[in-house]
């Protein structure tokens, strides 16, 4: 029976090479959701050159693709066969039954895949990763040198000595940027922050949230420490407006994530002087903790729940296709790879030193997204000074209790 | 008209009203009064590519099970609408208990997402609807007295800004205020503070998004008086400035009552809108600063963790309740002027 599996899995890896055209399969619609930036472009290339031969395939790539995912998937028969998830997407899909086991298509086409890739729930394969992400830490060593820095911070509080010094030496008003714009991109901040400090988020075993504490206020603190060398505008600040502000040389030190990486270090929106001198390196830790203050990410294929069993077939054989090792070694530095033929490159230094400092993957918790948005649109009052971490800690737990309770999480 | 005729004669926009008005809002209605069902949760052990951990899960099928049995969740009646999200009927009365002063209790309330909101939406719809007629009237004064060759032109780049779409509008305006956009350098070059910022205070941004709201919205009253002015009776007028009158009494004695109606209307529609006040928070980014009503059925809706939709079933319902009660000084006044005409 192995024996079998293994030989038609050869098989099809036989014809994937031989016949460019079809990638072993014959008929199907492969329909897929995911968001935009050049690793997934990659991706979703190779998965476009299994058209075909009886073989349809379209890509959806957009930044909104958590908006429109669960509607999209409910429907029968679902509007996308894929779609490219991550850690939190995967279970807001898992939430309401949208994705399939994956046991059987792993088995039968899943043998150029590492073990490590599988993303198992209860026993059952619910996606396969092929790419991490973290944010971490983004710095200019000229700048840092002019300012009489030698080394790349190790810590927030080098971190903030380094920032101090910068502003002091005259060099920058505002050398430092996370992304702060309120929602998403803020609560990813807290959570990242407090990720620093082992703590938990939530009571072990239940929905109730565990923030309002000493730790929670420490997180809060560093924060506002860190955005006082921030441009007054940090509200605004998105990933987007992030790498803009890196690229046009005026910051110093940044928390961005990894895939911005490659795109900052290209010879595309940037100087000479800024590529040439900016390293990313692991996610700082702070407070004398020992994880570096990030949570680890990971892009993976999930297979929708409501398709027929062909369709499921065809899109994972072609999703194979997209993270094949061809693809990989044609991209090395779009992405930190996890799939076989993956060489480090520098513009993966900072996710992969990130992991290996370990930290902590982001939870993957059903009720983890309440929190999420419950942070990041409670916070800026505090970071703006008009009141006290206590109180904002106490509005966070409040926002979240309504919000879970309205889920069904709390009762 | 017989009552037969009319029935056949207004049941097509009946019907239409019916599906596409009243039917929406009373499921909008039902939906409020509903939370989600209480998750059935296991300890599952999950692995990624970072390692294993036993965490807690949605047991699906058991869910499931739940939703099949009830599609629209549990009933919950107004505890959506008392929550802490929304009118926070608890957190008032705490508040209240423990304020010592009306300024304590204020900055309490104003800490709560729905009255902050709240907060921003009447001052938007107060301060944007007299200033859009006040603009309005005087453009449209202006332009009625232009010679004739300039004027198309004139109409025509006066109408520009409602012709931009309100979201494009905004973030070209985003761009203009940055600290480097034109708008923010000349406001630092001004007033000589190289760190002003109309983004990072939350009082310039108010101000910022009720200018944004002014410019977008006064050509609309401008071209709705313009028209009236082309109605308003040169005889009148003339017997007017026989009489010895200056312009400024034309406009206040024949003009000024002459569009009244106008005015009823355009308040109407103004306060309508600006209570609906949406695209130039998110084009502003404005959300840290300023929230309105729309803008928080908007956030529960497009939640990338999932939507609350009893959340904003409930936002929508109490949105629909201030546009009512803001509309029935208007609405009272077109109905006196109504019945005074059928007597």
């Amino acid at each position: 029976m192995f024996l079998k599996k293994v030989m038609v899995a050869g098989a099809f890896i036989m014809l994937g090479n031989t016949a460019m055209a079809g990638c072993g399969i014959s008929s199907g619609n492969v329909n897929v959701l995911a968001n935009d930036f050049p690793a997934i472009q990659a991706v979703t290339d190779a998965v476009k050159a299994c058209a075909g031969n009886g073989v349809t395939v379209e890509t959806n790539l957009t930044k909104d693709h958590k908006d429109i995912m669960v509607a999209a998937l409910t429907a029968n028969p679902a509007k996308y066969t894929s779609v490219i998830t991550s850690n939190s997407t995967l279970v807001t899909l898992m939430n309401d039954g949208l994705v399939r086991s994956l046991d059987d298509l792993v088995a039968k086409h899943g043998a150029a895949l590492n073990p490590s890739q599988m993303v198992t729930v209860d026993g059952k394969i619910m996606a396969v990763a092929f790419s991490a992400n973290a944010q971490h830490l983004f710095s200019r060593t000229d700048v840092l040198k002019k300012a009489g820095i030698s080394s790349i911070p190790a810590t927030y509080e080098d971190v903030l000595a380094a920032a101090k010094a910068i502003k002091s030496a005259g060099l920058m008003d505002y050398p430092v940027a996370l992304n702060t714009a309120p929602g998403w991109n803020l609560g990813e901040e807290f959570v990242n922050m407090y990720m620093g400090t082992g703590a938990d988020f939530f009571k072990p075993g239940t929905a109730e949230v565990a923030i309002n504490n000493a730790h929670g206020v420490a997180t809060l603190n560093m924060l506002k420490s860190l955005v006082a060398y921030s441009n007054p505008d940090y509200l605004t600040y998105d990933s987007n407006a992030t790498q803009a502000e890196w690229e046009a040389g005026n910051l110093a030190l940044a928390t961005l994530w990894g895939t911005r990486g490659a795109p900052i270090l290209d010879d595309e929106g940037s100087s000479e002087a800024v590529t040439s001198s900016t390293v990313l390196s692991s996610a700082p830790t702070w407070g004398n903790n020992a994880r570096p203050a990030s949570t680890l990410w990971w892009d993976g294929i999930s297979i929708s729940a409501n398709i027929s069993d062909e369709d499921a077939e065809a899109t994972f054989v072609a999703m194979m296709n997209g993270i094949s090792s061809d693809v990989i070694k044609a991209n090395q530095e779009k992405a930190v790879w996890l799939g076989k033929g993956y060489t480090p490159t520098s513009a993966s230094a900072g996710v992969s030193a990130t992991a290996a400092g370990g930290a902590a993957p982001y939870p993957m918790l059903p009720f983890m997204g309440t929190l999420h948005m419950a942070v990041g649109n409670e916070m800026s009052d505090f970071l703006q000074g008009s009141e006290s971490a206590e109180q904002a800690l106490t509005d966070i737990e409040a926002a979240y209790t309504a919000s879970a309770t309205e889920k069904g999480f709390l009762k | 008209m017989k009552n037969r005729t009319f029935f056949w004669f207004i049941l097509p926009s009946l019907v239409t009203m019916v599906l596409f008005i009243a039917l929406p809002i009373g499921s909008v209605v039902i939906q409020s009064l509903h939370i989600e069902h209480s998750a059935v949760l296991k300890e599952v052990k999950s692995c990624g590519p970072f390692g294993c951990k036993n965490q807690v899960q949605i047991d699906v099928e058991a869910t499931a099970a739940l939703k099949e049995e009830k599609p629209l969740g549990q009933f919950t009646g107004f505890g959506t609408y008392k929550n802490r999200n929304h009118l926070a009927l608890n957190e008032l009365t705490k508040a209240w208990g423990t304020s010592s002063t009306w300024e304590h209790y204020f900055s309490k309330v104003y800490n709560l997402p729905f009255y902050r909101a709240l907060a921003f939406t009447l001052t938007y719809t107060f301060v944007v609807t007299p200033l859009v007629l006040l603009l309005g009237f005087c453009i449209a004064l202006g332009v009625n007295s232009l010679p004739k060759w300039i004027k198309g032109p004139t109409i025509f780049v006066s109408l520009l800004p409602m012709i931009v779409t309100p979201l494009i509008g905004s973030l070209i305006l985003f761009w203009m205020i940055d600290a480097k956009g034109i708008f923010g350098a000349s406001l630092q070059w001004i007033f000589e503070d190289p760190n002003l910022s109309l983004k990072a205070s939350s009082t310039l941004t108010w101000i910022m998004l009720i200018v944004y709201g002014v410019w977008h919205s006064a050509p609309f009253a401008f071209i709705v008086f313009y028209a009236g002015l082309q109605t308003v009776p040169t005889e009148t007028i003339e017997a007017a400035m026989i009489d010895g009158a200056s312009r400024w009494e034309r406009t206040r004695y024949v003009i000024l009552p002459h569009l009244v109606p106008l005015i009823v209307f355009i308040s109407l529609i103004q306060l309508m809108d600006n209570f609906r006040v949406f695209e130039p928070i998110v084009g502003f980014s404005a959300q840290a600063s300023a929230t309105s009503l729309s803008w928080i059925i908007y956030n529960d809706l497009t939640g990338s963790e999932g939507s609350f939709f009893g959340s904003a079933g409930a936002t929508s319902v109490l949105t629909i309740l201030g546009v009512a009660v803001l509309l029935i000084p208007v609405l009272i006044r077109t109905w006196r002027d109504f019945s005074r005409k059928v007597v």
